[in-house]
């Protein structure tokens, strides 16, 4: 399903990011995607279920949870951090800030494939670790 | 057990400096008037901390001493062509001043983190100017609150509560009206009088439309953005109507499509209102003292972020010698990391360069970027275990305090700094005399 | 460590010790001008052939402070073509009009200055002003604190409590470690704050039940109750307005009574846009002459110019009011930050341009109030940096002051009209170099009550420039091109007895006093408790954490000031 990703601060991630960003409560609170109810039912999943959001950029497992912040059909919402930063346009438009906000993006159910931890997505993605 | 009074909050731009902390044993175990995020802070600061200075010797990290520790990151600074000093969000103006010292002393560049928020909105202020005030001012004053792109109650706390919604003025004592503009109905939205969901990446039509109408032009569409033009004459109208307006904008206008040319339109569309009554507009910065990082810079080099010094003097072009471009661009040939994660939040190919080079992290946590360091030294939590100067969002200087003894032989941001510095001109100098 | 030099056979020029071009020795010893030094050790600059002077001292500009750095903020474009490069004793920096502290260090003293007062800060901003000032080397400093318009000094001022608004204002200097009473626009500011303005010395104050005359006397009568070194120190009402120079008369007319002994007890600042004639901007005269006349007749003011160059620069003021007026008149960009219970301040970009007629008109008014002026005791060189031109067009100024050819060769070049209507061309006096020593420094020096600036006297700082001109060959008036050259850069910069600057090269990177009043009244434990107590009805931070640490300033130089009460 194609949606808009927003991504921004939201109260668990500002709070669990003060205990140390490895904490399994800081992991939980930023690799999610809040979603539509409706979009969520069109997709088929219910909440909880995993998700992979993708742009032209990469693509990312996230956990999907229903949205309490009214309808934003089309709009999909993911806190600040490591995940969804592999996702985001990291065009500046020459003016030195990448388009957090607003990235056109697909998401599709993953109910199989695990969300990474901190560890695991540093691993993943960077090199450096892995020599 | 004794309590220290008047404590400024180093978490949010907020700044609340009425802060009352309970400390037992060296270590704080209440917090009074604080928020959720600013008790998180005092209360779980200490936990994953990195107690000993750290090298990376063939993949693997070792604990060293300061000195040894230090020593390398002077190698490695001395060494580097182009190397990025990056972060500065989260420390205090003096451990600033000491980076800028460095940045230029090693020809790098040096950029904060208002690159990835308020970037844009610094620029629109350059372009256009800005018609603002301090918080006491829109406390004593304001009728009317716009927060657009902005959710206070989640990333700002106590703003509403301290110097907007909830708090009376010596001129107004009543309720004021607040306005909220988001793409989502967002937990300040759902407090607000009139709340406009807009379509995501069209703040920018929303604004413009706005500056006509309270031009008294007439819109020939039906709507823009999602909302009825009646709805934005209403808006325009309360706009025009009010005493004080005071317009405060978040990341939601910086980070969408439009970036700069939003602020630029917000900021003029403030601008035109004072022709017609007073209005004032204000970035929510996010950390605690990323304004104290511009304001400094600002004054030492004559430019808020994104300074360059590879020719010896300040220069300034944000989409080159800002933090992101250069990684993108893979320019950068060593990074100093100070008080911030961009591990976590710089797009990852930029991260990605950022870790393939050699890079030196200066935190009292383990982040996901020390995770990557080559060098990583310890320091104090500014705010907690060393004091300081921070800005509030609205520039005025608070100072920062040292309430708690730090962990033994862990040294404060500005230190670590100024010996780095130390070492890297006796390095200079070395060089200087055995070339 | 005793620090020893001497500086020989120069022609010195000493207003307030009336020594007069003399060739003399001056003899200098850990910091401070001495009788004689052993000159055998002593270090020694040949001076013969040249000026020597005391350092230069500044009575007005807008250096440091968050209005300045909002100024920077805004300009990037003012500092793109100017850069200046690190080098092995000086910091990198930018900037024209609104330059990065180190380099506005570095080009005072190049050009022969080592004192400077910064005119307008924010009580509520005072730790930026000073943070800026420690990063503002080569020269000591001090700031003035914005206080016609913080709400403790209007509610007791129309209360008539003037002891009462003596001792917070006490507290206030004190706290803000602030150097003098700085008034702007009085009442209008306040009104700024629901976007008004107020327009007479006699116009009620909205939401305050007071005037500006009343402000501006009842501030004058706390200058004096404090002893404050320096007079209220005042930017009038109706400031770059047509007709403004009634205000101007009024101002000053307004405290005549509370003069005593030939003292004076108000400053008029930057008068140049406070002297105009005419009902708009196109019958716009000069009022210089009726000011003139009034200031000649009278011993109670003292006045600064704010003259004019032609460039490009950045206005900013306190006033803000008059600096919306500006935005709306030029169409430039626009900053303004209402700073809450105290003041404002407004930033706008501006151009002078010879062919304007309003422009070539102001050129005029500022060079005419300093010479029809006749005692240069009474009115200094300034330009209120940065709002008629960057400080250093002070070279350009004093060669204007000095030769009637310079005049001409500008007034040549300007508006046509402007020429007519310019009384310039009938002014014939040219000053000389002891009144322009008088203009720069001493007089400066004595106006703000700095006993150890400004001269050259056993005791004195020894802060001492160096220029290569030599008065008996040289003809100011012919030669006004050389003068200039001479002044842009010193030959020597003596600050704190040591050698700073030499030939335009910064030879030492110093840092530099902050001057700041300690003052003394009694009973100031109640106001103290009576502020604590209120505070946070008044401001949005803690009263705690309000005040300026001494222990903030680099250099810390308190003056104690014992209050009458
Ligand atoms: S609002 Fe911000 S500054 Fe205030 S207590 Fe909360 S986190 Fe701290
Ligand atoms: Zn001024």
């Amino acid at each position: 399903m194609k949606v808009i990703l927003v991504t921004g601060r939201t109260v668990k991630q500002g709070f669990w990011k003060e205990y140390g960003k490895f904490s399994k409560a800081y992991m939980e609170s930023v690799s999610v995607c809040y979603m539509d109810a409706r979009d969520m039912e069109r997709l088929g999943i219910k909440d909880g279920t995993n998700v992979q959001v993708s742009t032209k950029h990469g693509s990312t497992i996230l956990k999907a949870l229903k949205s309490t912040r009214g309808k934003h059909s089309g709009i999909i919402f993911v806190p600040y951090g490591p995940w969804i930063n592999g996702v985001v346009d990291p065009e500046t438009d020459s003016v030195g800030m990448p388009s957090f906000k607003g990235t056109q993006a697909e998401v599709e159910p993953a109910p199989e494939k695990p969300v990474l931890s901190l560890e695991e997505l540093l691993k993943k993605q960077f090199r450096k670790l892995n020599r | 057990m004794r309590t220290v009074k008047h404590v400024t909050c180093p978490v949010c731009g907020c700044l609340c400096d009425d802060l009352e902390l309970t400390i037992k044993d060296e270590k704080v175990v209440k917090v009074k008037n604080g928020c959720a995020l600013c008790k998180a802070k005092f209360l779980g600061y200490s936990k994953h901390r990195v107690l000993k200075p750290l090298v990376r010797k063939n993949g693997r990290f070792f604990e060293v001493s300061y000195e040894e520790a230090v020593s390398r990151a002077a190698e490695i600074l001395t060494e580097a062509n182009y190397p990025l000093l990056y972060g500065w969000s989260m420390t205090s103006c003096e451990a600033v001043s000491a980076g800028i010292e460095l940045a230029e002393e090693i020809g790098g560049v040096i950029d904060t983190t208002s690159t990835l928020c308020h970037g844009p909105s610094t620029l629109g202020i350059q372009d256009v100017g800005i018609s603002s005030a301090t918080l006491g001012q829109v406390r004593h004053r304001a009728d009317l609150i716009v927060y657009w792109g902005s959710n206070p109650l989640i990333a700002h706390p106590r703003h509403m509560e301290r110097y907007t919604i909830f708090r009376k003025g010596r001129f107004q004592k009543e309720k004021r009206k607040l306005i909220v503009v988001d793409v989502r109905k967002t937990e300040t939205a759902e407090t607000a009088d009139i709340f406009l969901q807009i379509k995501p990446n069209m703040d920018y039509e929303v604004l413009q439309a706005l500056r006509a109408l309270i031009r008294d032009q007439e819109l020939d569409v039906d709507e823009v953005a999602g909302i009825p033009t009646e709805r934005l004459e209403e808006i325009a109208d309360t706009m025009v109507e009010c005493r004080f307006g005071a317009l405060f904008f978040g990341s939601g206008l910086t980070m969408t499509r439009g970036k700069n040319r939003n602020i630029d339109a917000v900021l003029s569309l403030v601008s035109d209102l004072n022709k017609l009554t007073k209005f004032i507009a204000m970035p929510m910065r996010g950390h605690f003292n990323v304004t104290g990082a511009d304001m400094i810079l600002t004054w030492q080099t004559g430019y808020p972020y994104a300074v360059d010094f590879s020719l010896g003097y300040p220069r300034y072009n944000p989409g080159e010698t800002s933090a992101v471009d250069i990684l993108l661009r893979e320019e950068s040939d060593a990074a100093l990391v100070v008080a911030s994660d961009p591990v976590a939040s710089l797009p990852r190919k930029a991260a990605e360069h950022l870790a393939e080079n050699p890079l030196i992290v200066v935190d009292p946590h383990m982040s996901a970027t020390a995770r990557m360091a080559d060098v990583v030294l310890p320091s104090t939590f500014v705010g907690i275990e060393s004091g300081g100067t921070a800005y509030r969002m609205d520039h005025v200087p608070l100072p920062l305090k040292k309430i708690v003894e730090p962990p033994e032989g862990i040294l404060s941001d500005e230190e670590i700094l100024r010996i780095i510095l130390s070492e890297v001109k006796r390095k200079k100098a070395e060089q200087m005399e055995n070339p | 460590m005793k620090m020893e030099l001497i500086i020989r056979n120069g022609f010195v020029f000493d207003p307030i010790n009336g020594v007069k071009g003399e060739k003399m020795d001056i003899a200098v010893r850990d910091g401070k001008i001495v009788e004689r030094v052993n000159e055998r050790k002593a270090l020694e600059i040949d001076a013969s052939g040249m000026l020597v002077m005391p350092g230069g001292v500044d009575i007005h500009c807008h250096i440091a402070g968050s209005e300045v750095n909002a100024g920077r903020l805004l300009r990037p474009e003012d500092h793109f073509k100017y850069s200046e490069r690190k080098t092995a004793t000086t910091r990198s920096g930018s900037g024209h009009s609104v330059p990065s502290t180190f380099t506005t260090g570095y080009r005072y003293s190049r050009m022969g200055y080592t004192t400077i007062m910064n005119p307008a800060m924010p009580p509520l901003m005072a730790k930026h002003t000073h943070k800026e000032l420690n990063d503002t080397p080569m020269v000591d400093k001090g700031s003035f604190p914005l206080l016609g318009d913080w709400w403790f000094v209007l509610e007791h001022l129309s209360n008539g409590r003037i002891e009462e608004c003596a001792r917070y204002v006490a507290w206030l200097m004190t706290s803000t470690k602030g150097y003098a009473v700085k008034i702007v626009n009085p009442g209008g500011v306040e009104a700024w704050g629901f976007g008004h303005n107020v327009h007479s010395l006699d116009e009620q104050v909205p939401n305050f039940n007071i005037t500006p005359r009343e402000i501006i006397r009842g501030l004058c009568k706390v200058n004096k109750l404090l002893n404050l070194p320096h007079t209220i120190h005042v930017h009038t009402n109706n400031l770059g307005k047509p007709g403004n120079y009634t205000t101007t008369l009024e101002t000053m007319k307004c405290v005549e009574d509370l003069a005593a002994d030939d003292k004076p007890v108000i400053h008029i600042t930057h008068c140049q846009f406070s002297a105009f004639k005419g009902s708009d901007w196109k019958t716009l005269r000069s009022g210089a002459e009726e000011i003139a006349r009034y200031v000649n007749n009278h011993s109670h003011v003292t006045l600064d110019m704010g003259q004019v160059v032609f460039t490009d620069t950045t206005t900013m003021t306190a006033d803000a009011p008059f600096q919306y007026t500006l935005h709306e008149l030029t169409g430039s960009k626009w900053t303004n930050q209402d700073v809450e219970t105290e003041t404002s301040v407004g930033i706008v970009p501006f151009r002078y341009r010879r062919k304007s007629y309003v422009h070539a008109m102001q050129w005029s008014i500022g060079l005419e109030l300093a010479l029809l002026i006749k005692d240069p005791w009474k009115i200094f060189l300034t330009t209120d940096h940065p709002n008629a031109g960057p400080f250093t067009a002070y070279p350009r100024i004093i060669s204007w002051l000095m030769s009637r050819r310079a005049r001409e060769a500008t007034m040549k070049k300007i508006n046509r009209r402007a020429q007519s209507k310019s009384l310039l061309p009938s002014i014939t006096r040219e000053l000389d170099f002891y009144e322009i020593a008088v203009m720069t420094r001493a007089g400066q020096a004595k106006a703000l009550g700095l006993k150890d600036k400004g001269h050259l006297g056993v005791g004195a700082d020894a802060d001492i420039a160096v220029y290569k001109i030599n008065p008996e060959e040289l003809d100011p008036s012919r030669d006004y091109k050389i003068v200039r050259k001479a002044f842009r850069r010193a030959a020597y910069t003596v600050k704190g007895g040591e050698i700073v600057a030499r030939n335009g090269e910064i030879l030492k990177h110093v840092k530099g006093a902050t001057l700041w009043l300690k003052v003394k009244t009694s009973q100031q434990t109640k106001v103290n408790e009576d502020l604590k107590r209120r505070f946070r009805d008044y401001w949005t931070v803690e009263y705690e954490n309000y005040p300026v640490s001494e222990n903030s300033l680099d250099i810390s130089h308190p003056i104690n000031v014992e209050a009458k009460i």
